[in-house]
């Protein structure tokens, strides 16, 4: 039924709608609207045949998670941010079992500087540890993702993050058309694990692996998160059908079959993206764009034939690699090895900075040009940056950075308010 | 008649061209409920069959500080995740925020300004930013006085939305109704509705009684 929806609201609603049995939290924002609603409907008898688990800490609800996901419960939980890195060991357990848990992250900036804004950081902390990572445009893909992310997880055994955009979208209201349950029945059937810890049964999961067969099971999980690549266009056709709508796949591509220029994003950045796209297609420019919706495991030869016409990529990431730089872009890089179109890296919107239409249209109209450098940072306040600089090689104890910056700005716009 | 109330919403989006979004940016202060007047402005164009983004500005709340929030109106989806920063409509809850924060900042040469408070506007100093603004556009509206009447509250919020509506034309009283319905129920809803009435009426008024000064 389409509803004018707050994001976490509409993520809630679905989770319930996939019958979870077990939901284990900790809160942290800008996640926690979700988990809220999840355990007011358990504990209102709205999500029947469900335990809500009260965690102390975002260690033991994956931990919980984890537990509950080897007896054979669908098990659910959500993070952001500093909760992602406080339970990465048991992140990377849940996919080294190949224990299908689904997690929304909503995805936030990570300190220090502490900051509860959104960017991509937290989901680039996780990129390599098995999990499967699919990102949502809008709330209605939020709510589509979802659905297919428990499909997913249980037909490969490996667990699925989606990520959605903390704020943006979280706190977002829209119109978003949430499924009926019969609807929801047909896409997440029962949960049939391959591996049970059944007292009447018995196993262990969780065996020591020396170097004998370490590489034998690591390649195994490589198998089976490159079996997504299959999967999820086969769950996004089956969405389509039962839903009505496109919903899900490895990519969205938007005007780029012609396009000279493509701009390349994840999340929900995209809708902006798209907007100054229309009007620059308006001036006769060729310009396209390609969102990766899933990006582990990641699409190489579709992302690859994606992008074969373009002759020139702009990236705009919600993160970087301190010390290198794009990390979606080295991705697209060598997606497109041998290929000699330049390939651009706009870092925007980190720690909840707005990513302003005129601000990427002013960027790439200079790709257009050829002014675009391979790395840039939208919208960098260069004054506060070199008065820190100048300040550091002034003075060896030249204080904090952070501080520094921040008394700065509040210098020049007038005094600390 | 120099314009007319119901086609106002018309020429709001046609003056903003098929694509574009009709934006309203409201101020008020943590707890008054800024947060939740764009969900219900949003709701209400919902129930009109329109699309509509609301959203806060996502910073630390608390209890007094100034506080935004944001909703877009369109005939289409509306695909950016931009702030408002051009805002065709600037909703102010609280009046103690004139002077106190940058509230009429970016506001369109053609844009509305809906400020909750018993004085006239023109006995207010609202500086040149806002001067050139049409004066069918630039209203105030006793929006805490209306609550404390119907609700016996000071919750101003539907009050502001049937003003709201009154003014710009871009949500139908009805739809305000609705919204605030799916908010509230029972006699608290409908003291809400009654309260979003009696603001529309005020506004209507206060339209027709420029209509007819003007052409005195």
């Amino acid at each position: 039924m389409q509803q004018q929806i707050e994001g976490s609201q509409a993520i809630a609603a679905t989770v319930a709608l996939c019958r979870p049995q077990v939901v284990c939290a900790y809160p942290i924002s800008p996640q926690t609207h979700i988990i809220e609603e999840l355990g007011a409907m358990v504990k209102t008898g709205r999500l029947e045949h469900c335990e809500y688990i009260n965690v102390d800490s975002e260690m033991a609800a994956m931990s919980v998670a984890i537990g509950a996901s080897s007896v054979g419960a669908r098990a659910f939980t959500a993070t952001a941010s500093q909760g992602l890195l406080f339970m990465i060991e048991a992140v990377y357990n849940a996919a080294g079992l190949g224990l299908p848990v689904v997690m929304t992250l909503a995805n936030r900036a990570i300190g220090a500087p502490i900051n509860i804004w959104n960017d991509h950081t937290d989901a680039m902390a996780v990129r390599d540890s098995g999990w499967v990572q699919i990102f949502a445009e809008t709330n209605q893909e939020a709510v589509d993702l979802h659905i297919m992310a428990f499909a997913l997880a249980e037909e490969l055994s490996v667990p699925v993050m989606v990520c959605v955009d903390g704020f943006i979208l979280t706190h977002s209201i829209e119109r978003v058309d949430i499924p009926e349950q019969e609807q929801v029945d047909r896409m997440v059937p029962p949960f049939e694990p391959r591996q049970v810890l059944d007292p009447d049964d018995p196993v262990s999961i969780g065996a020591m692996v020396g170097p004998e067969a370490f590489t034998e099971v690591r390649y195994l999980a490589q198998v089976r998160m490159h079996r997504a690549l299959d999967v999820i266009p086969e769950i996004a056709g089956r969405n389509a059908e039962v839903l009505g709508r496109a919903a899900g796949g490895l990519l969205h591509p938007y005007r780029s079959e012609d396009a000279d220029i493509v701009v390349v994003a994840m999340g929900s950045v995209l809708g902006t993206i798209k907007d100054v796209v229309d009007d620059l297609r308006e001036t006769g420019l060729r310009i396209g764009v390609l969102g990766i919706s899933c990006f582990r495991p990641f699409p190489v030869e579709q992302v690859r034939a994606a992008l074969g016409a373009a002759s020139r990529i702009i990236v705009v990431e919600k993160a970087f690699s301190i010390g290198y730089g794009g990390i979606l872009s080295t991705d697209i890089a060598m997606a497109l090895a041998g290929r000699t179109a330049p390939i651009h890296t706009v870092v925007a919107g980190l720690g909840g900075r707005p990513v302003w239409a005129a601000s990427l249209r002013t960027l790439f109209l200079d790709a257009t040009e050829g002014r675009l450098g391979d790395t840039v940072f939208c919208d960098l306040n260069t004054d506060l940056v070199e008065a820190e600089l100048e300040r550091m090689s002034r003075s060896r104890q030249s204080g904090p950075p952070a501080e520094n910056v921040l008394r700065d700005l509040a210098n020049r716009s007038g005094g600390a308010r | 008649m120099l314009f007319d109330v119901t086609s106002a919403g018309a020429d709001a989006f046609a003056s903003r061209g098929e694509k574009a979004a009709f934006q309203v940016r409201l101020h008020g202060r943590g707890g008054q409920g800024t947060v939740t007047g764009a969900e219900m402005l949003s709701v209400a164009a919902f129930e009109d069959g329109l699309y509509a983004q609301a959203f806060p500005s996502f910073g630390s709340e608390r209890m007094g500080a100034p506080v935004e929030a944001y909703c877009r109106i369109g005939r289409s989806v509306i695909r950016t995740r931009e702030p408002v920063s051009q805002p065709d409509v600037i909703i102010i809850q609280d009046p103690t925020l004139l002077g106190q924060v940058n509230l009429f900042g970016g506001l369109r040469d053609d844009g509305y300004v809906l400020l909750n408070s018993v004085e006239k506007i023109g006995d207010l100093d609202l500086g040149d930013e806002v001067m050139g603004l049409r004066h069918e556009r630039f209203l105030s509206l006793p929006a805490t006085e209306i609550a404390r009447e119907h609700l016996g509250r000071t919750t101003p919020n539907s009050s502001l939305l049937g003003g709201f509506a009154a003014m710009t034309g871009v949500v139908s009283l009805e739809a305000v109704n609705a919204a605030i319905r799916h908010r509230f129920t029972g006699p608290l809803g409908e003291a809400n509705v009654a309260a979003a009435a009696a603001a529309y009426d005020y506004v209507r008024h206060e339209i027709q009684e420029m209509e007819h000064a003007a052409t005195d």
